[in-house]
């Protein structure tokens, strides 16, 4: 199956591709984001292959890695294959100044909350979602909390000793 | 008169977030038109404790305690799909007795969450009895709990690599006490629920969602199944060894609330008799892998060894460091396809977590199944995709 997906690939987004990468027998696709909607219409639709399920989408921040030259930020689209039992990761780098993308929710319901989740944690835009907004985290929350930038705070409980005191955050 | 003319009058209410049919802290807000549900909103975030970021500053067998948290109800699946994704980063392998006991274990697991979720499912549906002879039945797999790991809930007991403690001296005793009981227990629930003229009114052609739709909204596990779509993570790409059990993957046709209740009754069964087979097939062995710097050394060893002593300190202080890689994967949890995606960079700590929720995503296709329907069907619909909103959260 990796190698039909490579063949795929090769013969009909040949520019899309940027890289291959197959890790403990999973294969991961890096692609550029201006195709990505289409590469996705194409493999759900496709007889062959039927990726019908979008199982999940993460996202992952490289600030301060070696990685982070290709782009801060990268998406990460998992598509499954019922009739094919089979897995796919595609991935999308985006750069910290413009971190957009095209939203799926045009081909599968379920990327809607996913794509607010990855847009209330990360803060990536997706363009074209019907209602992008804060999902999980307080409304009065400011900032992504799953950006590596975002500090992870530790706010000192208020007891009768304490009561008085202003709360006391440690960073 | 021109009653043409009049806008729609339509009403708010909100359904939570304390409501106890809603299953933990859920608001929905649903536009009512009359009684028809015009548009249902479902709000969540109020139990988010961003376990996602906290994982990112923990040593990896450190993680392992805030999964049991996420779905409460159903600890050693958690465990069980991060251990296997921390295993396959670091591509090692775990002794047999250690997968047998595994799906043993995850198996009375899933009979566990179903049991509470007949139970709260057959209470909003106004069976209040089926509450406490739910409870009666999974107390014997909490007791089993309470034996293998010292705790009844946050077990924490599969680690990387194996199992935290070995398996108590009286296991076979206890699976058996439990595969002998629970059986005439699911009989019951059967004879209460099947034929009863008002759970079957308030289930059949209830919240019903086709294959198609199923799909599209990202549904797994019983709900999808309801709906006919043959996928088990179980079945479809196997781990921990679940290629050798022999078992059915239960299937309904409507899609509706009935027939995610068959097929998860159904379930129970097969797990159980899944659980008998790995019982049946435990060979003897460690019930740890023999991995030196990542798998904590026997404690005898440690006490007389001097290497022991030393790798027991460096994995403790220090953690383990797997390669740079990312992997993903996927248990058939008892809610559904239970994902973790595992980021490393090398380091010991993760460079990401990512737990692909199977309620989180089922519970986004609950306007598609009542949007039309009665306010009172919210309820039932609610109940049959089986969320907990410490999972939907995190």
């Amino acid at each position: 199956m990796d190698d039909k997906i490579r063949q795929y690939f090769e013969e009909n987004f040949k520019e899309a591709m940027v890289r291959l990468d197959t890790f403990r027998d999973q294969l991961s696709l890096y692609i550029r984001k201006e195709f990505l909607v289409d590469i996705c219409r194409d493999l759900k639709d496709n007889d062959e292959f039927r990726f019908e399920l979008l199982a999940d989408i993460c996202s992952l921040d490289w600030l301060g890695q070696a990685d982070e030259t290709e782009g801060r930020f990268e998406i990460i689209y998992n598509l499954y294959s019922i009739k094919n039992r089979y897995r796919l990761l595609l991935k999308v780098r985006l750069p910290v100044e413009n971190p957009e993308i095209d939203t799926l929710t045009n081909l599968w319901q379920t990327a809607n909350w996913l794509e607010r989740e990855v847009f209330d944690l990360m803060g990536i835009h997706f363009t074209g979602h019907p209602d992008l907004s804060k999902i999980v985290t307080p409304d009065d929350l400011e900032g992504h909390p799953l950006r590596k930038d975002f500090p992870l705070t530790y706010e000192v409980p208020q007891f009768s000793w304490n009561k008085n005191d202003p709360p006391e955050v440690i960073r | 008169m021109n009653t043409a003319a009049k806008p729609r009058r339509t009403m708010n209410l909100n359904l939570g977030p304390q409501h106890p049919a809603t299953h933990g802290v859920l608001r929905v807000e649903l536009e009512l038109d009359g009684e028809t549900v015009v548009k249902a909103t479902p709000h969540i975030g109020f139990l988010h404790t961003g376990i996602e970021k906290t994982a990112e500053s923990k040593l990896y067998y450190k993680v392992i305690p805030m999964t049991d948290r996420m779905d409460y109800l159903a600890p050693m699946s958690n465990n069980l799909g991060y251990c296997l994704a921390v295993e396959k980063l670091l591509g090692i392998d775990v002794p047999e007795k250690v997968k047998y006991a595994r799906v043993c274990l995850t198996e009375l697991t899933r009979v566990m969450s179903h049991l509470v979720w007949i139970g709260t499912h057959a209470l909003d549906l106004g069976a209040m009895s089926m509450l406490l002879y739910a409870f009666r039945e999974r107390e014997l797999i909490i007791d089993l709990y309470e034996a293998c790991a010292g705790q009844r809930m946050m077990t924490t007991y599969f680690r990387v690599g194996g199992l935290a403690y070995d398996l108590p001296k009286d296991f076979d005793k206890r699976v058996k006490d439990i595969l002998q009981k629970v059986p005439p227990g699911i009989r019951d629930y059967e004879r209460l629920l099947n034929n009863n003229k008002i759970f079957r009114q308030r289930t059949i052609g209830v919240a019903r969602i086709s294959a198609e739709d199923a799909i599209n909204c990202g549904l797994t596990g019983p709900s999808l199944r309801g709906s006919g779509v043959n996928y088990d993570v179980r079945r479809a790409n196997p781990y921990c060894g679940y290629e050798k059990f022999n078992f059915q993957v239960p299937l309904g046709k409507n899609g509706d609330v009935y027939d995610r209740y068959l097929v998860r009754v159904e379930e129970m069964k097969q797990s159980l008799n899944i659980a008998r087979q790995a019982l049946e097939g435990m060979p003897e062995g460690p019930y740890r892998a023999h991995v030196p710097g990542v798998v904590l050394p026997p404690k005898e060893d440690v006490l007389s060894k001097m290497e022991s002593l030393i790798f027991h300190f460096k994995i403790i202080t220090e953690g383990f460091h797997p390669p740079k890689g990312a992997v993903y994967q996927a248990i058939e949890a008892p809610k559904g396809e239970l994902g973790y995606y595992i980021s490393s960079d090398g380091s010991a700590k993760p460079h990401r977590m990512r737990v692909r929720p199977p309620s989180f995503v089922n519970l986004s296709a609950l306007p598609k199944m009542v949007e039309g329907g009665l306010v009172a069907d919210v309820i039932a619909a609610i109940g049959s995709i089986d969320i907990v909103l410490g999972e939907v959260d995190r």
